[in-house]
């Protein structure tokens, strides 16, 4: 497969490296963006960024491994983050994982065979107030229970 | 009677709107600034009102703003802290989603008041809606001619960006903040050089909690003296606390500086969850030291919470009930600093990985007491000797858990088993 942008995102591309005074400044952004197209950061993925941006690859490399959210290899079609610090752990996250873990036969940071769902544990997802909170793909889901969790889980196509 | 100053509109959904929040008063501090008020006659404003930053340091921002040297010819960057990565800490988000205008009015004066002519908001990549709804906000604003060139026929240019961060705590720590927006890894700088120097793009750089900014437009308002009045005079101001943990009713909860940590648990929070015993109270997100059942009749400002030797912090309130292990609560921090140490310095990645490891051993009960002082050495080792406050940060619970909760950590080591069987 080629790694390329579309043109849509060609454009986001050129409204993005316009609000940093230097073209590093734009490689989060850009990263986040290759994620959305590509669904995950190849090895191509990040020589296309480094030409395009006009960096070195170790500075993509470099940067884009630093950061949990960039995924360096495929995940799931939906990837289930679990928060599982202290706040949500109080309120029974763990259960929540081990569920999880369970209905899919997947542990921490692997992908169903089928390619379907992905779970990760993370870290505070910033919502304590409404533990256990777990994340699929870009969704919060909060206030959660096991049985609440099914239902959306289940829901997925 | 008090009044709402910073959540009075977030349960109104038509807040987002930028007509919504122009017919109730909004931009107007913003207008003033621009039409009556020199950068300086601001930062005196802000200074004279002693806000305190709300990210968890709690250094006066009016102050901070004042350490932007004049007549330099370097851009100017202020940089709104929108990270909220702090365990037990879930209160900007609020503020953003529910008035995101008092958000980026606070910014525009605070960017006017340190001649900055951009302004970001760094905030955490996980909160997707939550970016998109500021980056409409954003649009509003410059439709509207808050933001862009010549802002309201000042002569004064901003413009501002929303910059999204990738998964890591550390980029909520100020340099570690600026070179992640450079595009760097999130690794934090040896300081001095401060930020208002020497930041982004080595200019001249304010960071600034997005709770904090959100305090700006009343200040300029209603004056310096009605903030002051609220509370505390030293640590004034109204207050957003977060409450999390075994309680009935979890939440933010926005009232004046110096709250008492009991009636946030008890009045406000509805008491235990399930009726349990209160054991330990973490008062102001993961990294302040922990404090027992008794401590808790304490006004929650940032001197009274020092006065006991714990912090203020970011108010986030993690309340554990007499089931906790506290063991295992410890554990899960330690954990979670592991995690998200840069790894810069040898004291605090090999410290808490150290400290990671005693402590899982401890909670299985594979301990000898000797491994709790060295869990004590370990955790003394990496104070104060780290480039940034993670490493204190991590020192800090472990230092006050074996403090306060000894018989704990022994008594799993007397059993040879976590004596509550907990599972965090
Ligand atoms: C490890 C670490 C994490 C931090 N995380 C945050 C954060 O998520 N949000 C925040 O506003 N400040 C955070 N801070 C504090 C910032 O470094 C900085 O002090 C703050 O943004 C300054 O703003 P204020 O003066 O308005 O509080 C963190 C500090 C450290 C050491
Ligand atoms: S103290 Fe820890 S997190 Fe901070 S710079 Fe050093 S290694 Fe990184
Ligand atoms: S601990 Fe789970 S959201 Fe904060």
């Amino acid at each position: 497969m080629e790694v390329k942008f579309s043109e849509a995102a060609l454009k986001e591309y050129d409204a993005i490296v316009k609000k940093y005074p230097e073209r590093r400044g734009a490689l989060l952004p850009v990263l986040h963006l290759a994620q959305r197209e590509f669904g995950w950061i190849s090895r191509d993925a990040m020589r296309y960024i480094s030409e395009l941006l006009d960096i070195p690859l170790t500075n993509v490399l470099d940067t884009a491994s630093f950061y949990t959210m960039f995924k360096l290899q495929p995940a799931g079609k939906y990837h289930i983050q679990l928060c599982s610090t202290l706040s949500c752990a109080l309120r029974g996250s763990r259960q929540i994982y081990e569920h999880v873990s369970q209905k899919y036969g997947i542990g921490d940071g692997e992908v169903t065979p089928d390619g379907k769902f992905s779970l990760l544990k993370v870290e505070c997802l910033g919502s304590c107030g409404t533990a256990p909170v777990v994340q699929i793909n870009d969704d919060y889901y909060e206030d959660m229970t096991i049985e609440k969790l099914d239902k959306v889980l289940d829901g997925l196509k | 009677m008090f009044e709402k100053v910073l959540t009075k509109n977030i349960k109104i959904p038509e807040s987002r709107n930028i007509d919504f929040y122009l017919k109730h008063g909004g931009y107007k501090s913003f207008q003033k600034v621009l039409k009556e008020m020199e950068p300086d006659t601001v930062i005196q404003e802000v200074r004279d009102s002693n806000l305190r930053g709300r990210g968890g340091a709690g250094f006066p921002a009016g102050v901070k703003w004042g350490f932007v040297p004049k007549n330099n010819d370097k851009p100017h960057y202020l940089l709104c802290n929108a990270d909220e990565s702090e365990p037990g800490t879930f209160k900007d988000r609020l503020l953003m989603t529910g008035d995101p205008h008092l958000v980026l009015e606070g910014i525009m004066i605070a960017s006017y008041a340190t001649r900055s002519g951009k302004a970001y908001i760094y905030i955490r990549g996980e909160f997707v809606e939550e970016a998109c709804i500021l980056d409409e906000a954003i649009a509003e604003a410059y439709q509207k001619g808050f933001l862009g060139k010549n802002i309201q026929g000042s002569g004064y240019d901003l413009d501002m960006y929303v910059h999204r961060g990738a998964g890591a705590y550390i980029c909520g720590e100020e340099t570690g903040l600026i070179e992640s927006l450079e595009g760097k890894r999130g690794w934090p700088r040896i300081k001095p050089p401060f930020p208002a120097v020497a930041g982004a793009w080595q200019s001249p750089t304010i960071v600034n909690n997005v709770e904090t900014l959100a305090c700006v437009p009343s200040i300029i308002e209603k004056g310096a003296a009605w903030f002051k009045a609220i509370g505390p005079e030293k640590s004034p101001g109204p207050k957003l606390y977060c409450l999390s943990g075994h309680v009935k009713n979890p939440g933010v909860y926005e009232l004046p500086m110096g709250l008492n940590l009991k009636d946030l648990i008890y009045e406000y929070g509805g008491g235990m969850l399930n009726g349990n015993k209160l054991k330990a109270v973490i008062p102001g997100g993961s990294s302040v030291p922990v404090l027992t059942a008794d401590e808790i009749d304490v006004a929650m400002d940032f001197d009274s919470l020092a006065g006991i030797g714990s912090m203020l912090g970011s108010a986030g309130a993690i309340v554990m009930d007499d089931s906790t292990c506290m063991v295992d609560a410890l554990l899960n921090l330690i954990h979670f600093y592991r995690h998200e140490s840069c790894g810069q310095c040898t004291p605090c990645r090999e410290g808490t990985n150290w400290a990671e490891r005693i402590l899982r051993k401890i909670e299985h009960g594979e301990a000898t007491l000797k491994d709790i002082d060295l869990l004590e050495e370990v955790g003394a080792h990496i104070n104060f000797r780290t480039i940034c406050p993670l490493g204190d940060a991590a020192a800090m619970p472990i230092a006050s858990f074996l403090q306060k909760f000894r018989k704990e950590f022994e008594a799993h080591v007397e059993q040879g088993k976590c004596p509550l069987n907990s599972n965090l």
